[in-house]
């Protein structure tokens, strides 16, 4: 299950770097949100895995049995995907602003904030 | 002591909410103001309490570390907690007047405050994924800052701030995630010891590069720089000093910490890294600056720069070197949102910041020039401004242990920037105005001047004392550096805190 999980999330990376090495800047946030969810993966993997065990404690007792799923990676996975999805909703609206105002999506084109020289004469 | 340890991120977010409640009114910016005076209020005990009792830990929630969330102050997260707090207070008096009401009606103050408590978190963290949270909780409302008011040139640089900053957020995710799966812990304390029960210690220098890249781009280091000259000349110049001053060293910071506490397995790899990178920041900094015609390009230029001793404080790894970090660090704050307040001033009475544009500053307005030249001099290093007593810890702990070389690049990159405030001075406040324009600062209101001047006079006054006073300051960073290459008593702190 590990090798499976490793093998999706370098497919995943490098999908992600892929795009993100495309000029346009729209393609580019979809391989950050690719390779985010790459490492939110790594994080879950990093708990180990474990099948059919979640992490309940019996009644009386006072620890899960030994085992059972890791729920500290699961809660920090969680917790990443909530902060994801904020920078990225937010990053989504900033690429649209910037294609609305600048009037492109290329990166190589965005340089009202560093004019070349030869450009500005 | 939990409470005395909550207070400086407790209270900018109070103080965040009430100025978005208030938005509407003028109060917003008062509250901003009076928060940022509780906020030193608070930071000056805390600092006092680390003085008086060393390292002091809380456990959140009072689940015992390492199985909830620490918050620790030793004397390097208390001196940073403060300084953060005197920026803050100076650029809120200065929001004051430069902050036009429709930015305030979007929420400046709230982001500001916000930005603060992030920057309060992430020094005062012990946990590793709680530094995480800090970091994304600095970093949105960064971006919010950065893009408010919305004109052409704040979204290019917002672009590649955002993206940038965010690649390097998803790299610090995936090294806490691999370092968790290695150790199994995430408490920085914990941390320190579990890493050396690790088998695989190569592997474990794969995760260090890892965290000094994700924190490097935050630090804006050779080569992971290039966001932010793109981007800090943009925004307001509120704005500007306060991103100038705190954020990239809230990176330097977290270089610092990992570095010393949990990344020492390997020093003669890591911080050999450490001390080319040094180098060239300082280099290619400098250089940039130099090719720049922009009051505030050239600054931004010079955070890079000015990094690069603060990572070569590091890197060589003594206790002098890192007694010359911290002194570094603080003096460094103090000085660069300075500038950029001036930098502020400048536009104010002349319209531009592009150095062909302007001139006739130390004719018209004698004041600014003076306040301007001592955080110029002290950051190119003149004596005996506090710069010169940076510069020197560092030079001379290179030399201590026959680093010719980096000695060498540190002094001409000294000479370099005062090739370059030379420029600026030259340029902004000696040469005539090219359009034949008298720039008083009379033209200001006086409402706006004092709150222009105020927190530029303050922050200079910090800048001398610090320079003609270093005893003490130096005892400290001195104290503070062997706290960090001793971590002893932290780790005793954060996990003896509680049964």
């Amino acid at each position: 299950m590990e090798t499976l999980l490793a093998l999706a999330i370098g497919v995943l990376v490098a999908a992600a770097v892929y795009l993100m090495l495309a000029r346009n800047v729209l393609r580019f946030i979809f391989g950050l949100i690719l390779i985010s969810n790459a490492a939110n993966l790594t994080i879950f993997v990093s708990g180990r895995l474990t099948q059919g065990l979640p992490p309940l404690i019996a009644d009386g007792a006072y620890a899960p049995v030994v085992g059972s799923a890791n729920a500290l990676p699961q809660a920090l996975v969680l917790t990443a995907i909530v902060i994801g999805f904020g920078l990225f909703a937010f990053a989504l609206v900033l690429v649209f602003r910037a294609y609305t105002t600048l009037g492109t999506l290329n990166s190589d084109k965005m340089r009202v904030a560093e004019p070349r020289e030869d450009a500005a004469k | 002591m939990s409470w005395m340890l909550s207070l400086p991120i407790l209270i900018p977010f109070l103080t965040g909410v009430l100025a978005f409640l208030l938005r509407e009114l003028r109060a917003g910016a008062w509250i901003s103001v009076i928060g940022c005076a509780i906020l030193l209020a608070a930071s000056a005990v805390l600092m006092g309490h680390v003085l008086d009792k060393g390292v002091v830990a809380g456990q959140m929630g009072n689940w015992p570390a390492p199985f909830g969330i620490t918050l620790v102050a030793d004397l390097l997260s208390a001196v940073m907690v403060v300084i953060t707090a005197i920026t803050g207070l100076a650029v809120s008096i200065y929001a004051l007047a430069e902050i036009n009401r429709r930015k305030e009606y979007l929420g400046y103050h709230a982001l500001f405050q916000v930005l603060l408590a992030g920057v309060c978190g992430a020094f005062l963290t012990g946990d590793l994924f709680n530094l995480y949270v800090w970091f994304e909780v600095m970093l949105i409302s960064s971006f919010g800052l950065l893009i408010l008011g919305g004109s052409k040139a704040q979204i290019d640089g917002g672009i590649k701030y955002v993206t940038l900053n965010l690649v390097s957020t998803i790299l610090f995710l995936s090294g806490v995630g691999l370092l968790y799966g290695l150790t199994g812990t995430l408490n920085m304390a914990d941390l320190a010891l579990a890493v050396d029960q690790v088998e695989n210690q190569g592997l474990l220098t794969v995760i260090a590069v890892m965290f000094m890249i994700a924190f490097g781009v935050k630090a804006a280091v050779f080569p992971l720089f290039f966001w932010l000259p793109a981007a800090y000349h943009t925004p307001s110049f509120s704005v500007s000093a306060v991103f100038a001053g705190l954020l990239t060293k809230v990176g330097v910071y977290a270089l610092i910490r990992m570095f010393t506490l949990v990344f020492d397995h390997d020093v003669g790899y890591t911080h050999t890294i450490l001390l080319w990178v040094a180098g060239f920041t300082m280099v290619t900094g400098v250089l940039g600056a130099a090719a720049q015609s922009d009051f505030r390009k050239i600054l931004s230029f010079h955070i890079v720069s000015q990094i690069g001793y603060m990572i070569l404080g590091l890197a060589l790894y003594t206790p002098l070197a890192l007694v010359g970090a911290v002194f570094y660090l603080v003096h460094h704050i103090v000085v660069k949102a300075n500038l950029f307040l001036i930098s502020g001033v400048a536009e104010k009475l002349t319209g531009s910041t592009e150095l062909k544009e302007i001139g006739g500053l130390y004719k018209s307005a004698p004041l600014l020039g003076i306040l301007f030249l001592i955080p110029a001099f002290s950051l190119a290093g003149f004596p005996p401004l506090s710069g010169f007593w940076a510069k020197y810890i560092l030079v001379k702990a290179s030399l201590d242990i026959e680093m010719w070389i980096i000695a060498g690049v540190a002094l001409f990159v000294g000479l370099l920037t005062i090739y370059s405030m030379t420029k600026i001075w030259a340029q902004a406040f000696w040469e005539p105005h090219p359009y034949g324009l008298e720039p008083k600062l009379s033209i200001l209101t006086p409402e706006q001047r004092w709150s222009y001047l105020l927190p530029i006079a303050f922050l200079a006054t910090l800048t001398i004392i610090i320079g003609f006073y270093p005893e003490p300051f130096v005892q400290f960073a001195e104290r503070s550096a062997a706290q960090l290459l001793d971590p002893a008593p932290y780790i005793e702190a954060v996990l003896g805190a509680q049964p």
